[in-house]
Parts: C-alpha cells; structure tokens; sequence
C-alpha cells in the first residue's frame, strides 16, 4: 500500500511537468532567485491586490507566449526570432489588456501603464528565448505556469509587505491595531526600493540563492541574462565576436 | 505660440524631469540603473544612447499615433506597433550611426540595442498618448523623461565610484547598498513633489 502511495505520488509530483512548476515556484523563482522584472516588481506593489493583479496578468501572457512560440520554434528561423517573439508577446499582451478592461476596469485602472509595459518584461523574453523556443509545447505550458505562478505569489508577499507597513491592511482588510500610525513611505516610491534592499541584504546575510549574489545559475540568454549585475560589458563583448562573425 | 503654451511646455519638462522621474518614481528602466552604473563613463554613455533613443521614439510614436492609428480607429493595437516601431528605430539608428560616425558608434553603439528593450522607452510613448500630448509636448515629454534618467543614473555612477573604497557591512555589499543609495535617492526626490 505504501509503495502503491509513493508511486502515486511520484507519479503526480515528481514528473517532468510538475518539476518544471516547482522550478518556477522555488528554484528559479523569477523575483527572489532571477530577480528578472525589477520594474513591475517595484512599481505595482503598493498593494496585495496590485501585485495579485500584475502577477496573473504577466502569468497569463507568459504561459500564452510561451505555449505559442513552442508551437512554432521549428517555423521560426532563428536569425530573426526576436520580431516574431516581439509580435507574439506583444499580442498576447493587447488581448490581456482588452480582458482587463472588459471585465475589471478597477485593476486596469490601478495598473495603467505597467499593462502594456509587460511586453518588455524580461522574465517573458527570458522563458521565451531560454525556453520555449527549445522545448515541446507542454513542457513550455508547465515552464509558464510555474514561472508565472512563482512571479505572482513573489508580487503579492511584496506587495502584502508594503501594504500592511505602508496602509495597515492586506488586500484592503485592517490587520494591525487601530493604534498602528501607517509608515506612509512604504507605499512610496522609496519604499519599493528599500524593500528589495532589505531582501537582497536578508539573502546575502542567510547565503540564499540569488542572482544578486552570484549564487544562483547563470541564465542561458545570449547576453547572459543578468541584467541586475550586467554592466554592459558582456554585451560589448559578444557583440565584439558576433561583429569578428559576420566580417569572416 | 502664446506664452500659454510654453509655460505649459515648461510645466511638463520640469514634472517629467524631476517630479516624475522615469526611474526613482515611476521605476521604467531599472536594470540598466543598477547594472550600467558602477562607472560615471558608462553612464553617460547609456544616458545620452537612452536621451536620443527616448526622443526619437517619443516623435515617431506620436506620430504614428495621431496620423495612422488614431484616424483608423485602431489605438487598441498601439503596444504592438509601438514596440515594433522602437525596435527598428534602434536597429536602424545603430546602422546611420555605425556608417557615419564610428567615433559616436564606439562610445553609444553597444548601449543602443540594450535600449530596444528598455521599459522607458516604450513606458514614455506609452504615457505621451495616455496624457493626449500633441507632437512637441511629446517631444518635450520625451526628452524630459530621459534627461531625468541620464541625471539618476550619472548621480547613481557618481555615488557608487566614492562608494568602492568604503568599508560597506558585508552583508550589504554589492546590490542591497546600491538600492538603499536608490532609497535615499528616491526620497530626495520626492521633495520635488510639490513644485508645481
């Protein structure tokens, strides 16, 4: 009986599906591993519902984006893959945007900009280009829905944090004592960067996997993918070799 | 032009400058912030890529806007052809630069198409047709948004260079003290919030 459990078990959870969400949850989590996306992160996380709203609409273009280009990486000559990426993401993003004012005008509204602006996210070109456009459509599936999951639970703690310092609530529920006076930065703009200064500061002193610390894989992008430590150099470089290329 | 119009046109240079800075309030561009600022050389280099580049993008997208989409009723397909519009611009402008001007391709050339996927670019064509600017306020919104991103990123360059040969607490080496100086940084630029 025990065995039969075990097997069940690794049958749902230990496949190569299902370790690609919990790769996205924990491992290569896109916000506390990658630090992929900086700017929604620190831009929407006024608020839980903000950053609930922002998670689940990047997580609905990315596993749309990456199921597609999946679909079609052997239609896609891979000279000019970045204007079909920029097309197909770019798309995914106008009908999110559509939905949104559709049905919940209220988190468009609250989001404004950032909507449009997931097309230059770079966890979506990140999975698209590392990804998607190498792997079979499910696995890409389960890729999205584990990077995209990761990003939102990743916004909303954020955004949760903020909110109960910055307002005294968690999605618009009072949470701390009446005489709590709300810390009004927190939902300022410095806030968002003295936050993610205190989580980067928590992760080099507990040694966690980060890429701000180096200790977390290097992404697999041609320019090497760590925007938070790239100083331009890497790209100098390979443009460099690729310039040496196309002259030989 | 009346006079009118240029305070407005001053109004909108000083607020998108200083009050709404494109990185410390409304944080478009923030990898290449804290990646490309450790050296005030290359900040001023991708400040003046992201100055032109912004500028350039802020005329052709208002243009598009206004003459193709906006008559045909198709402002749903904006993000789309922006993005595709910023793309080639950057393409095409790293191609006029290379072949006329080596001299300007080797300080600005490697920066240029980090830009094409650099979220100010398109966050600034973006909010030129979401506050109905006509073409020079867009201009004038375009180029304020980047000289408040050249002005962050040099002052941010400035700090780190004095900041190597301090003696910073290890746990705070590295990116954590890079954005507690953006903190600081952003709070004093909030001080700007009640200026117009």
């Amino acid at each position: 009986m025990n065995k039969l459990f075990k097997r069940l078990i690794n049958a749902l959870f230990r496949n190569k599906y299902s370790e690609r969400v919990t790769n996205g949850l924990f491992k290569e989590n896109p916000t506390f591993v990658l630090m992929l996306g900086m700017c929604p992160t620190l831009a929407v996380t006024t608020s839980a519902m903000n950053g609930l709203g922002m998670g689940l609409s990047t997580a609905v273009v990315l596993i749309a984006s990456n199921v597609i280009i999946a679909a079609l990486r052997k239609f896609i000559p891979s000279t000019v893959r970045m204007p079909y990426f920029i097309v197909v993401v770019a798309s995914m993003v106008t009908i999110v945007q559509l939905l949104l004012q559709a049905y919940v005008p209220s988190v468009n509204e609250a989001l404004g900009i950032y909507i449009p602006l997931i097309v230059v996210n770079c966890i979506i070109f990140g999975r698209v280009e590392a990804y998607a456009a190498k792997n079979k459509v499910g696995l890409a599936l389960f890729d999205g829905i584990g990077m995209g999951l990761g990003f939102t639970i990743a916004l909303i703690l954020i955004g949760s944090f903020r909110e109960v310092l910055g307002s005294g609530t968690i999605f618009g529920f009072q949470v701390m004592p009446e005489s709590f006076e709300p810390i009004a930065l927190f939902i300022k703009p410095p806030g968002a960067f003295l936050v993610l200064a205190m989580l980067t500061a928590l992760q080099n002193k507990f040694k966690l996997p980060s890429a701000t610390n180096g200790s977390a894989k290097a992404s697999a992008l041609a320019c090497g993918g760590d925007c938070a430590n790239c100083s331009g150099e890497t790209y100098a470089t390979n443009h460099e070799v690729n310039t040496l290329k196309k002259e030989d | 032009m009346n006079t009118d119009y240029l305070v407005n046109l001053l109004i909108i240079l000083i607020s998108a400058a200083f009050i709404n800075n494109v990185i410390l309030s409304q944080f478009l561009g923030i990898c290449p912030f804290l990646g490309i600022s450790n050296k005030i050389k290359s900040a001023v280099g991708m400040g003046l890529a992201v100055m032109f580049v912004i500028t350039t993008a802020s005329i052709l997208c208002s243009l598009v806007f206004q003459y193709i989409l906006d008559p045909m009723d198709l402002q749903y397909l904006q993000t789309i052809v922006f993005i595709i519009v910023i793309a080639a611009l950057v393409q095409f402008v790293e191609m006029i630069v290379k072949k006329f001007s080596p001299t300007l391709y080797n300080a600005l050339g490697v920066y240029l198409p980090l830009i094409t996927t650099n979220c100010a670019v398109l966050g600034v064509a973006l909010l030129n047709v979401e506050k109905d600017f006509d073409l020079v306020e867009s201009i004038v919104n375009g180029f304020a948004s980047a000289l408040g991103f050249t002005i962050s990123i040099i002052i941010m360059a400035g700090i780190r260079e004095r900041m190597e040969h301090n003696n910073i607490p290890k746990t705070f080496r590295g990116f954590p003290i890079t954005l507690v100086t953006a903190t600081l940084m952003a709070m004093a630029f909030y001080g700007f919030a009640g200026l117009v």
